[in-house]
């Protein structure tokens, strides 16, 4: 047994495996972040969110690889694409759903991820488009080596966290958003325009999306089913940490990153996503409502 | 009941259409609208009481994949191997089911878990490629020299497997029917209202959820092994995972949740669009300038969200409702 945990666990590649789990972890962050923000202030779940940043990783791939405009400049259209995306969607369908049943709405969005992944099969083709920027790696110590891009990623994601809890916490809008949040009723006979408040918390989501597919342009290749593929990792993250609780997600998402890294390291990557989902339910039965849920 | 000897008719009229020639293609096309209208009909019956599973591809794969294996690997028959399948996949819907009805997991929570279920069943079949051939997708091995093969549950011949998917059809029907019959049907009406309040007047809210989310999921992984059966292969595209899940309950919001009818026509929409736009894609081609690949999810996706907005009771629901409504006034 302490032969298996020796050659196992205080190995160089455990220690690269942890490191890759918190690198893939920051950018979990950045996609559970606008989605739980959505959810927190307009109460729905977007559950075409993944399909957004897929939108997003073909929008900086043609502006740089198809348009030849360098990749921040693209990676500022790609993010303000997003976000004009975002308060289109809350404008044309959520706004027409927001008195329903959650249902509705869940089923709604999940309409918008059809058309979303079929227009985009549509108009790209299924093959996988690479943006073809390698950063190269940089040597951390004498044998782990740490891929730039997921470095550069896991910087922004963090930048992008803390931004926002600055917004959130400090400014006059970041107020009214926290406010709405915590009581719809009131706010709106206080004379706030909630509908202005939603538009404008969809287009900073949507913003976030964007920015989350610059980062993960970097490291993956588009096609129009990648959102499927880390879509629901994004809601368990959210559901974990507790719906619409900011910091909850920011932590979920570290654990989900880690559980999916080791499991992979263990067996196969399919195993990492099976041990993390399988984590996830046990934990919903545990605490419902999430697992850093403040008791009321 | 005046409508019983009209659907008897309708009934004879199904059960001719493989002896009145009408062509192969369009035979399968029944068989697959069959088939799929059963598991829409097993979504429907907890689905129309508020519980939206998003796990239903996982039960539709345990179904398909299960009969499958324990025929290839066991060699048990599928006789024997479908039971056994079903009872594995309400053994599932137990695992998942209780907990989360007993700590009052509702809505947005309950369809995230069972999404959850989709993943992992999903994933472990792709995980187990050793097995299940991963996604490439899994065969179960033919039986017997011409193909045909009662023992193996394989029917070359659609006309057989018309008549079977007809009569499974048939019992889904039977089913929801009888759901729509029982004292349960009130029970579950009261739960999605208000769990608490049905609670405090003797309801046995956990019992009944359970009662049907079981049913739901027997019922959905029998469709599963079904189409094993007829198409000879299936894949985690096809029958199991995320995908599934989401294209089941569209499927059946599309049709109508709250009618019998509903799933069925669900189906019928669903893979009617998605048939004519491939068969005639090279027209379309013509007209547009590209391959449309996609076009018929993407029409499908705009008519989901316009249903939700403006005909949530979906097209046979909502044609019933205006029926209801002109005859009174």
């Amino acid at each position: 047994m302490m032969e298996i945990i020796n050659e196992y666990v205080f190995s160089v590649f455990f220690v690269e495996t942890l490191l890759n789990g918190l690198l893939y972890g920051g950018v979990l962050a950045l996609l559970s972040l606008g989605l739980n923000l959505i959810f927190g202030v307009i109460d729905v779940v977007w559950i075409c969110y993944a399909e957004l940043v897929m939108l997003g990783m073909y929008t900086i791939y043609f502006m740089h690889v198809r348009y030849g405009i360098p990749l921040i400049p693209s990676s500022v259209i790609c993010v303000m694409m997003v976000a004009l995306l975002g308060y289109v969607l809350h404008r044309i369908i959520i706004a027409h759903v927001l008195g329903k049943a959650p249902i509705n709405q869940l089923l709604a969005t999940g309409g918008v991820l059809f058309f979303l992944q079929s227009i985009a099969t549509l108009m790209f083709g299924v093959e996988f488009l690479s943006l073809g920027v390698s950063l190269g790696s940089f040597q951390l110590t004498e044998d782990i080596y740490v891929s730039k891009s997921q470095f550069v990623a896991f910087v922004v994601a963090a930048a992008a966290v803390a931004g926002m809890y600055f917004f959130l916490s400090r400014s006059y809008m970041g107020a009214a958003i926290r406010a709405i949040s915590q009581d719809r009723e009131i706010m709106i006979l206080m004379g706030v325009d909630a509908n202005r408040l939603y538009g404008i918390t969809s287009a900073i989501g949507g913003g976030l999306a964007g920015l989350a597919a610059c980062l993960l342009a970097l490291q993956f290749d588009v096609h129009p089913f990648v959102g499927i593929s880390f879509g629901p990792i994004v809601f368990m993250v959210c559901v974990m940490g507790g719906l619409g609780n900011l910091v909850g997600g920011f932590i979920a998402a570290f654990v989900f990153a880690e559980l999916i890294a080791i499991g992979g390291y263990f067996a196969d990557l399919e195993w990492g996503t099976v041990l993390a989902f399988c984590v996830f339910v046990i934990t919903m039965f545990i605490r419902p409502e999430g697992l850093f849920a403040r008791k009321s | 009941m005046t409508r019983l000897p009209l659907m008897l008719l309708g009934l004879a009229g199904l059960i001719a259409v493989p002896f009145i020639g009408v062509p192969p293609y369009w035979l399968h096309i029944m068989i697959i609208i069959l088939i799929w209208s059963f598991a829409y009909t097993g979504w429907s019956v907890m689905g129309r009481f508020g519980l939206v599973s998003l796990g239903h591809g996982a039960f539709m794969g345990i179904g398909a994949y299960g009969t499958a294996l324990l025929w290839n690997h066991a060699g048990l028959t599928p006789w024997v191997g479908i039971p056994v399948s079903m009872l594995l996949a309400g053994g599932f819907a137990l695992l998942i089911g209780y907990p989360c009805f007993k700590y009052k997991i509702v809505g947005h929570y309950f369809a995230l878990v069972t999404l959850a279920l989709s993943v992992i069943v999903g994933q472990v079949i792709v995980a187990t490629r050793k097995h299940t051939g991963g996604s490439l997708g899994y065969t179960p091995e033919p039986h017997g020299g011409e193909g045909f093969s009662i023992y193996a549950f394989q029917f070359p011949e659609k006309t057989h497997f018309y008549l079977i998917a007809l009569a499974a059809w048939v019992v889904g029907l039977i089913i929801w029917r009888m759901v729509d019959k029982s004292m349960s049907r009130y029970a579950l009406e009261a739960i999605s209202e208000d769990e608490d309040a049905s609670a405090a007047v003797g309801v046995q809210v956990t019992r009944e959820k359970l009662k049907i989310t079981m049913l739901s999921a027997v019922m959905t992984a029998f469709a599963g092994a079904m189409y094993c059966q007829y198409q000879l292969f299936v894949s985690p595209d096809t029958v199991a995972g995320v995908g599934i899940s989401l294209q089941i309950v569209f499927a059946v919001v599309a049709g109508g949740i709250y009618t019998q009818f509903g799933p069925t026509v669900g189906a019928i929409i669903t893979i009617i669009l998605a048939e004519v736009l491939r068969i005639n894609i090279g027209e379309l081609e013509g007209l547009l300038g590209f391959r449309p690949f996609g076009l018929d999810n993407t029409i499908y996706g705009i008519m989901l969200v316009l249903f939700i907005i403006f005909l949530p009771r979906g097209v046979l629901g909502s044609i019933q409702a205006r029926m209801k409504g002109g005859a009174k006034a």
